[in-house]
């Protein structure tokens, strides 16, 4: 027997007593009946992401998807105002369509959940807060919202900031709701900062002998003045084929060499100016011509969105987690990771994303070790079918975890809005 | 200004002065504790100086523990506590209360590590703005925020009230810059958002407390990004017959996909008060100045200068000068970094005021501040960073002259709503503080208001630190029929308001 609550407003049920409210009054209107009764309801967009994160403990889902679409985009103002769960491909059309897009580089998780793209909704990124390569040089998700309309765990419309770039009117509650997995508002509309599209860009390979030597690179990348806008490091795993296999097939590209571990790094902007940064990146990183390999735009292009794409972990059945580290902290960390874990490491030495067998899972707990030790966190992005969460999936201490319920309480004091999602309690 | 309304005065913690000082002075050395009329003097306002208060007395702690005992113990006692980090604030954020004690950063005035391989500074909070980029320049690195006041304001001030700059289109503000904080709660917990590596997981504890105006905790240390300075940067100073040919040049430069390091536009009253002032050599003939500045590769910056030059002479510009050497650059900015002085000089006060208007509606909110100085009889001169979108009309006026006093509070006011009615904000970079608390309700309503509300209540349930900054006045907003009161109870009965 179904153990949803019956709801008086008119808000459209499908036979899967899933929730479509169509504009945000219909959200205000069911979320404030379920405050009233008490009974939690999850969040969802177009459940690309919604893997992410724990089991929500409730007896309703509300899916966002209805409502969709672009409010107001202005290009010259460097700004898009869409309703919350607006397909990203939608948005990213509207803005190639202008020559601008979303610098955050939006990473698509279809392919680790299923091996087919599936971007999902701006909601769902906004909640995750993931960006993808172009992160250490232009910020996250966070970096680029401008304000927000939702509505909080009381039924309440709330909103922050605007449309403009700088604004310190009130507290920056766009910064909260990024990676808050819902648990604070169901958001309703999201303003975002959008940028000009660089005209083309290139990708430099260097194959480094140990892991000295690769974040010798990273250093001296994230050091010069010629900008670089992503930065990853690939190693071959050859103990176990595979892995090697599917990465070696993911990575075929005529200008790369196949079976080999390397360090990529991409230069965009017009013609001159990258040919003017490989150059001064040539001398800087002391490279010959012989040492290197060069991805011009049609190889370079979709060798950044089979990164971002999570390719090389696609459909996987493992534990798949992303840890983030200080890049001074990054050699101790391959070195530990060197035949014992599939990895990838991007954000020219802090991003790591590591595969864990789905034995091994117990090696969980000592990567969040190593992590926090490190001075960054992890997160299980997905979880094979047998983990049993003895290990939390997020990373949090006390005090955070104290200030995290406050501030949960102050947007959702009955805990309505996908509880649990993210922390016990919270 | 007008007389200002403050939170109720607890007269039992006024009458418990010395005990108070006693209890202050044995939670950190003696002499950090002030507490006579002359000690407290200096610290009586912060860069609004037309508010002034004496505060119950000044405590200037050593280190983070001393400052989460002292915390505790005012928590314990209710006393209220009013943040300060170096007192350049234009919004009053600072300003004391006579039943509280004011907390001075500044012994906290040390950078702690410099941290090349992560690309990072850990420092105290009292370590002013230009400081950082000072300890790492040496190996080419800065620290991108750049508010005019960089060489005094405070490091801490700026997480505070979310510092910009004239770079922040393309560098961001102080919330795109920092990785992490620690901060002291209301009641004595110390607590870590972020560290040395990117983003946090769980909710961003360290962007909520980014410009939230030292209502929600005593940030104590700033973890900053630091960015490689770029090989090469050029400015271009333009002059424009018309305000709309101006303001459209700017907007094609953004629309053309270039996002320059600094756009700069001063209206013709700033060219001709600053040129006075700084004979910076600007064209005078000019309705509007805009100064660009493009920063990266060589070739890179060149093609980017090309662009912007054909732009400009598109929209009909009356001259055209580039950048050659540093020097050159620096004379650029001359004028427009004496844009305060230079008011300063014309008129015996001027008022600065602070909003962000979209780009496209410069030419229609010039307009409309002209408009509005006619009105008021009273001088007014623009300068707008046009890049962010940040609009500074400086009103200028004598203090001495009551009636002048109320009408330049009144022309800026009718300014910052102007900016929302163009779908701007009442605030860019200074803050809301004391200055701007009524006019939250031009931008909010009761929800979003109680929602904010509600967080403060959350972290600082008894109300205790920085009370009486940002919120509005209850009974204002009221009258002007946007918080709803039933039965005059408020959905907040705990909450002092006032």
């Amino acid at each position: 027997m179904s153990t949803k609550i019956k709801i008086n407003s008119q808000i459209f049920q499908d036979s899967n007593n899933i929730y479509y409210p169509k504009d945000e009054v219909e959200v205000s209107d069911l979320i404030r009946e379920l405050y009233k009764k008490d009974s939690p309801t999850e969040i969802i967009g177009n459940n690309s992401k919604s893997f992410i994160g724990n089991k929500t403990q409730s007896a309703n889902t509300t899916s966002l998807s209805k409502i969709s679409g672009i409010v107001d985009y202005r290009p010259e103002e460097l700004y898009i105002k869409v309703k919350a769960c607006t397909p990203i491909n939608e948005i990213e059309k509207v803005l190639s369509e202008n020559s601008q897009e979303l610098a955050f580089e939006p990473i698509d998780f279809g392919y680790i959940k299923d091996g087919k793209s599936n971007k999902g909704t701006i909601a769902g990124y906004l909640s995750c807060n993931y960006a993808g390569s172009r992160r250490f040089k232009v910020g996250s998700v966070r970096d680029h919202v401008l304000g927000f309309k939702g509505v909080n765990g009381k039924g309440d419309i709330i909103k922050s900031g605007g449309t403009v770039v700088k604004n310190v009117t009130g507290y920056d509650l766009s910064k909260l709701i990024a990676g808050s997995f819902g648990t604070l508002v169901a958001l309703t509309e999201i303003t975002l900062k959008v940028l000009p599209k660089k005209d083309s860009s290139k990708t430099v390979i260097i194959y480094p002998n140990n892991f000295e030597q690769i974040y010798d690179l990273f250093n001296k990348l994230s050091s010069s003045s010629s900008e670089i806008s992503g930065a990853v490091f690939i190693p071959e795993q050859s103990n176990d084929k595979e892995f090697s296999d599917k990465r070696n097939n993911v990575f075929k590209f005529n200008d790369l060499k196949s079976k080999v571990s390397f360090v990529a790094f991409r230069v965009e902007g017009d013609k001159i100016s990258i040919e003017e940064k490989i150059n001064n990146l040539k001398k800087e990183l002391e490279l010959n011509n012989s040492d290197i390999s060069i991805l011009d735009v049609y190889q370079s292009e979709p060798f950044w969105e089979k990164i971002n794409n999570l390719e090389v972990f696609e459909k996987t059945e493992h534990n798949l987690i992303r840890m983030v580290i200080p890049p001074g902290n990054g050699s101790k960390l391959c070195k530990y990771l060197e035949n014992n874990h599939n990895y990838f490491i991007d954000w020219c030495g802090s991003l790591f994303w590591i595969e864990v067998n789905s034995k091994k899972e117990e090696k969980i707990k000592d990567l969040k070790k190593m992590a926090n030790d490190f001075g960054g966190y992890l997160t299980v992005i997905k979880t094979s079918s047998e983990y049993d969460y003895g290990e939390p999936i997020f990373t949090v201490d006390k005090v955070r975890l104290m200030i995290s319920e406050k501030v949960k309480q102050s947007f959702d004091p009955k805990r309505i809005l996908n509880p649990g999602k993210m922390y016990r309690g919270v | 200004m007008s007389e200002l309304a403050l939170p109720k005065i607890d007269n039992s913690i006024l009458n418990r002065k010395s005990e108070i000082v006693k209890n202050l002075s044995k939670l950190t050395d003696k002499e950090n504790v002030l507490s006579e009329a002359d000690e407290l003097r200096p610290y009586e306002t912060d860069a609004l100086s037309v508010y002034t208060q004496t505060p119950l007395a000044v405590v200037l702690p050593e280190n983070t523990d001393e400052v989460s005992e002292i915390l505790k113990y005012c928590y314990s006692e209710n006393i209220k506590v009013v943040p300060r980090g170096a007192g350049t604030g234009l919004s009053g954020g600072a300003l004391p209360l006579q039943d509280a004690i004011l907390l001075g950063l500044g012994k906290f005035n040390k950078i702690l590590e410099i941290d090349y391989e992560n690309k990072c500074v850990v420092t105290q909070p009292g370590v002013t703005n230009l400081g950082i980029t000072h300890a790492v320049e040496h190996k080419g690195f800065y620290y991108a925020p750049d508010p005019s006041s960089q060489l005094a304001c405070s490091i801490g001030g700026n997480v505070a009230e979310n510092s910009g700059g004239v770079h922040s289109l393309k560098y961001g503000t102080t919330t795109n810059n920092i990785l992490g904080v620690q901060m002291v709660m209301m009641d004595g917990t110390i607590c870590r958002f972020g560290g040395k590596s990117f983003d946090q997981e769980g909710y961003d504890l360290m962007g909520l407390i980014c410009g939230s105006e030292g209502l929600l905790g005593v940030v104590t240390e700033v973890t900053v990004k630091i960015l490689k300075t770029p090989e090469v940067v050029r400015a271009a100073l333009i002059g424009f017959p018309s305000i709309k040919e101006g303001g459209n040049a700017a907007s094609e430069i953004i629309s053309s996909g270039i996002v320059p390091a600094g756009m700069e536009i001063m209206d013709k009253a700033l060219i001709e008060a600053t040129d006075n002032f700084s004979k910076a050599g600007y064209p005078r003939d000019a309705e509007l100045l805009l100064i660009v500045e493009l920063d990266g590769t060589e070739s890179e910056v060149n093609e980017l200068i090309r662009k912007v030059e054909a732009i400009c002479k598109k929209n009909n510009c009356s001259s055209l000068k580039l950048s050659n050497s540093e020097k050159e650059r620096f004379s650029f900015w001359a004028g427009r970094k004496a844009a305060f002085p230079a008011c300063g000089a014309m008129a015996p006060d001027y008022y600065c005021m602070d909003g962000s208007i979209p780009r496209g509606k410069l030419a229609e909110a010039l307009l409309e501040i002209k408009k509005l100085s006619e009105k008021y009889e009273l001088p007014v001169a623009n300068c707008f960073h046009a890049g962010d979108g940040n609009l500074h009309p400086l009103i200028m006026f004598d203090g001495n002259d009551k009636e002048q006093l109320r009408k330049t509070e009144e022309f800026g006011s009718e300014i910052l709503k102007t900016c929302v009615r163009l779908g701007g904000v009442i605030t860019g970079e200074h803050g809301v503080g004391i200055e701007k608390r009524e006019l939250m309700c031009e931008m909010f309503n009761d929800n979003d208001i109680q929602q904010q509300l509600s967080i403060k209540k959350s972290l600082d349930e008894k109300n205790l630190l920085n009370p009486g900054k940002v919120y509005p006045i209850l009974r204002k907003c009221a009258e002007e029929g946007r918080v709803h009161v039933h039965k005059n109870k408020d959905k907040f009965p705990d909450l002092p308001r006032f």
